[in-house]
C-alpha cells in the first residue's frame, strides 16, 4: 500500500480516489500560497536576526478581478555578503548579515574593515515563485554591488557554498540557470526545478509523523528551503522544521 | 505528417537587417542584410550570416550580438516567428530591424553566449514541456548525446523528417496519437504517467504546455494599422502557465475555451469550472455565485481581439486540440499572442 497524502484543492470528482492516488509532491499554486504564509510565520519567529520574507503580490492588472486569489511570490531582499580574510579560511560557509545602517561599515572596529580595507559587500536578493510547469516553488536570485552594479556570474560563484559552485561548474546549463524572472522581466539566476517534486516526494514519506491531511501542504515550504537554502548557503534553525510546535500552535 | 506541420516548419519571416549607426565606422555605412529568418529559429542564430556582412565595419571590441525593433530590444529566446507575430501587429514586410555587436543591455536582456546558450535555452523548454505532459523530464534528461545532437540539428536545418524520428523517442507524441478528423469526437486524452494508478471513474485529465504573450489595450482600433506599439516588454504579461484538459464526452474544447482557461483573472466564470493550475477556494467561489449581478459585472472585463499562432488568427471556436497537433514549436510549447480589449478603466497601458 503506497503512502498516500491528501491534497486541498482537488475537486469533487478527485475526492472519489481520495487516499488512493500517490501524491507526486507537487502542490497547487493555493497551497502555495498557504505555504508561503506558514513558512514566512515560522522564519520570522525563529529567524528573528534575518530579514523577513514577505509576500509580494502580482501586478497590479491581477487585480482586475477582485474574486480571484491573487498570485504572487516570497521575497527575501538585500542579504549582504561581507567578504574578509577569516571566511576563506574556513570551509567557504556564508555570513549573512543585514544592512540595516549604510554607516555601519565605517564604524573604525569593524573586523573586516581592519583586516580588508578594500573589502566588498555583494548584495543578494531571493524570491520564491510557484511553477505553474512544475507545480514547485522555485528559487530565484541575484547579485549586485553597493552601487547597484549586477555581479557576473562568476563573482557570485565565490559567494556559494563550495559544494555548489563544484555542482554548477559540473552541469552549468541546468543547475542554476540565468533566465527572466517571470514576474520582473529581468535577468535572474534560477535554481533549476525539474527534479524538486522527486525528492519533496521522498522528504515526507520518510516522515510518517507528516503524513496528516493538510499537514503536508502547510510544512511544505519550510521543508523544501532547508534543501534548496543550502545551495546559495541559506540554512534554516531546526525549530522551524519542529512538527510538535506547530501542532501546539 | 500533417500538411499544416509542414507549413508552419517552412514559415519564415523577410527581415531586412540594418547595422546600428553607433557602430559603423566607415562610409558608406553597409547596406542592410536581407534575411529569410525560420519563423521557429532564433534571432542569435543568424550571426554566421551577419557577421561577414558587417564585421569589416564594426569598431574594435568582443562581439555580442543582439537585435532591436523600434527601440525595443529583442529576447533572443523566444522564437522569432513569435516575436513577429507580437511586435507586428500588421505585419511589416520586409521587417526591419536593427543588429548591435555592442553594447549588450544585460539589465534587461539575458546574456546570450552564442549557439550554446539557445541550444540549452530550447533543451530545457523541452524539459519542462516533457514534465507537464508525461508529469516527469526522465525522457529529456535520458536523450543520448547522439539524439540530442541529430534533435538540435534538424531545428536548426528546419529538418521536419528527422525531427519526428527524434521526438518520437520522447514519447510526448500523445495528442498526435489520439487526434482525430471528426471534429465532434475529438477529444485530448490524458497521457499515463508512469507509476500512475489506473482507477475507474478516475479523472483524466492532460497538461498542455502553453506560452502566452498577453497584451491588454483599452481603445477599439479596426484596422490593426491603427494598433499601439508595444515598446516596453512591461507592457507585455508573458504566462507560463499549462492548460489543463478534462476528458468530457460529445464536447470539445475550443481554441477560445483555452484562453479563457489560463487567463481567470480576467474570464472568472472559467475558473468556477474547474480548479485546476489557477485554482480559487470555496468561500470565494460562492460568494461570487450568490451574486449574479457582481457575476454579469466581472464578465464585461476583458474581450479577445484576437489570438495569433504562428502567424495566423484562428477561428476562436476551432478545437484545440487542432491548434496544439499542427500549430506547436519543437520544444513542444504552443505559443499563442493575445490581444485582449479591456475597459478603460482598468487597462493596463
Amino acid at each position: 500500500m503506497p503512502r498516500v497524502c491528501n491534497r486541498r484543492g482537488m475537486d469533487l470528482k478527485d475526492d472519489a480516489v481520495k487516499g488512493i492516488v500517490p501524491w507526486d509532491g507537487t502542490l497547487s499554486s493555493f497551497d502555495f500560497s498557504l505555504s508561503a504564509h506558514t513558512f514566512s510565520d515560522k522564519w520570522k519567529r525563529f529567524n528573528p536576526s534575518f530579514p523577513a520574507w514577505k509576500w509580494i503580490t502580482c501586478p497590479k492588472q491581477h487585480h482586475l478581478v477582485a474574486s480571484h486569489k491573487v498570485e504572487g511570490y516570497l521575497s527575501l531582499e538585500n542579504m549582504c555578503h561581507i567578504k574578509s580574510s577569516q571566511e576563506q579560511e574556513s570551509d567557504r560557509s556564508l555570513t549573512w548579515k543585514e544592512e540595516s545602517n549604510i554607516s555601519q561599515r565605517e564604524e573604525p572596529f569593524d573586523k573586516a574593515t581592519l583586516v580588508c580595507p578594500e573589502h566588498e559587500v555583494n548584495h543578494y536578493d531571493f524570491h520564491i515563485v510557484y511553477s505553474a510547469s512544475y507545480r514547485v516553488p522555485v528559487l530565484y536570485f541575484r547579485s549586485y554591488r553597493s552601487d547597484g552594479q549586477l555581479l557576473p556570474f562568476n563573482e557570485i560563484e565565490k559567494d556559494l557554498p563550495g559544494h555548489s559552485a563544484k555542482l554548477r561548474s559540473e552541469s552549468k546549463w541546468t543547475f542554476i540557470t540565468h533566465e527572466e524572472h517571470p514576474y520582473l522581466n529581468r535577468p535572474w539566476y534560477k535554481l533549476h526545478p525539474c527534479g524538486t517534486s522527486d525528492w519533496m516526494k521522498l522528504l515526507f514519506h520518510s516522515d510518517s509523523s507528516l503524513n496528516k491531511n493538510g499537514f503536508v501542504i502547510e510544512q511544505y515550504l519550510i521543508s523544501w528551503f532547508s534543501v534548496i537554502g543550502q545551495v546559495v548557503g541559506l540554512k534554516i534553525p531546526l525549530e522551524m522544521l519542529d512538527t510538535v510546535v506547530s501542532n501546539d500552535s | 505528417m500533417s500538411e499544416a506541420q509542414k507549413h508552419v516548419w517552412e514559415g519564415a519571416i523577410p527581415l531586412q537587417i540594418h547595422l546600428h549607426e553607433s557602430e559603423v565606422t566607415t562610409l558608406p555605412p553597409p547596406p542592410p542584410a536581407l534575411v529569410l529568418a525560420p519563423r521557429l529559429g532564433y534571432l542569435p542564430l543568424l550571426i554566421s550570416l551577419l557577421k561577414p556582412q558587417f564585421s569589416s565595419t564594426l569598431p574594435p571590441g568582443v562581439d555580442t550580438i543582439w537585435f532591436e525593433y523600434k527601440g525595443l530590444p529583442l529576447k533572443w529566446y523566444i522564437p522569432t516567428g513569435v516575436l513577429f507575430d507580437l511586435l507586428c501587429v500588421e505585419p511589416e514586410r520586409p521587417w526591419n530591424l536593427t543588429v548591435h555587436f555592442r553594447g549588450y543591455p544585460s539589465n534587461i536582456l539575458l546574456p546570450c553566449e552564442g549557439e550554446d546558450s539557445v541550444k540549452w535555452s530550447f533543451i530545457n523548454s523541452l524539459k519542462e514541456a516533457a514534465y507537464i505532459i508525461n508529469g516527469n523530464s526522465k525522457n529529456v534528461m535520458n536523450m543520448s548525446q547522439t539524439d540530442q545532437v541529430e534533435l538540435w540539428g534538424s531545428v536548426l536545418n528546419g529538418n521536419l523528417e528527422t525531427y519526428r524520428r527524434v521526438a518520437s523517442k520522447l514519447k510526448l507524441g500523445t495528442f498526435e496519437d489520439e487526434y482525430m478528423e471528426n471534429v465532434s469526437s475529438v477529444l485530448i486524452k490524458s497521457p499515463q504517467s508512469p507509476g500512475d494508478t489506473d482507477v475507474t471513474g478516475q479523472v483524466k485529465t492532460g497538461r498542455i504546455p502553453v506560452r502566452l504573450y498577453l497584451w491588454t489595450v483599452n481603445e477599439e482600433f479596426d484596422d490593426f494599422e491603427d494598433a499601439p506599439q508595444i515598446d516596453n516588454w512591461d507592457k507585455v504579461s508573458y504566462i507560463n502557465r499549462p492548460v489543463e484538459i478534462y476528458k468530457e464526452d460529445g464536447k470539445y474544447f475550443s481554441l477560445n475555451d483555452a484562453v479563457k482557461r489560463i487567463l481567470p483573472e480576467f474570464f472568472p466564470e472559467n475558473s468556477f469550472v474547474t480548479e485546476g493550475d489557477a485554482n480559487i477556494n470555496q468561500i470565494e467561489e460562492g460568494e461570487s455565485s450568490s451574486d449574479p449581478g457582481s457575476s454579469c459585472n466581472t464578465l464585461e472585463i476583458a474581450e479577445i481581439k484576437f489570438v495569433r499562432v504562428q502567424g495566423i488568427e484562428p477561428i476562436l471556436d476551432i478545437p484545440f486540440s487542432w491548434v496544439v497537433n499542427n500549430l506547436m514549436n519543437p520544444e513542444y510549447f504552443l505559443h499563442m499572442c493575445v490581444c485582449l480589449k479591456v475597459s478603460k478603466s482598468n487597462a493596463v497601458q
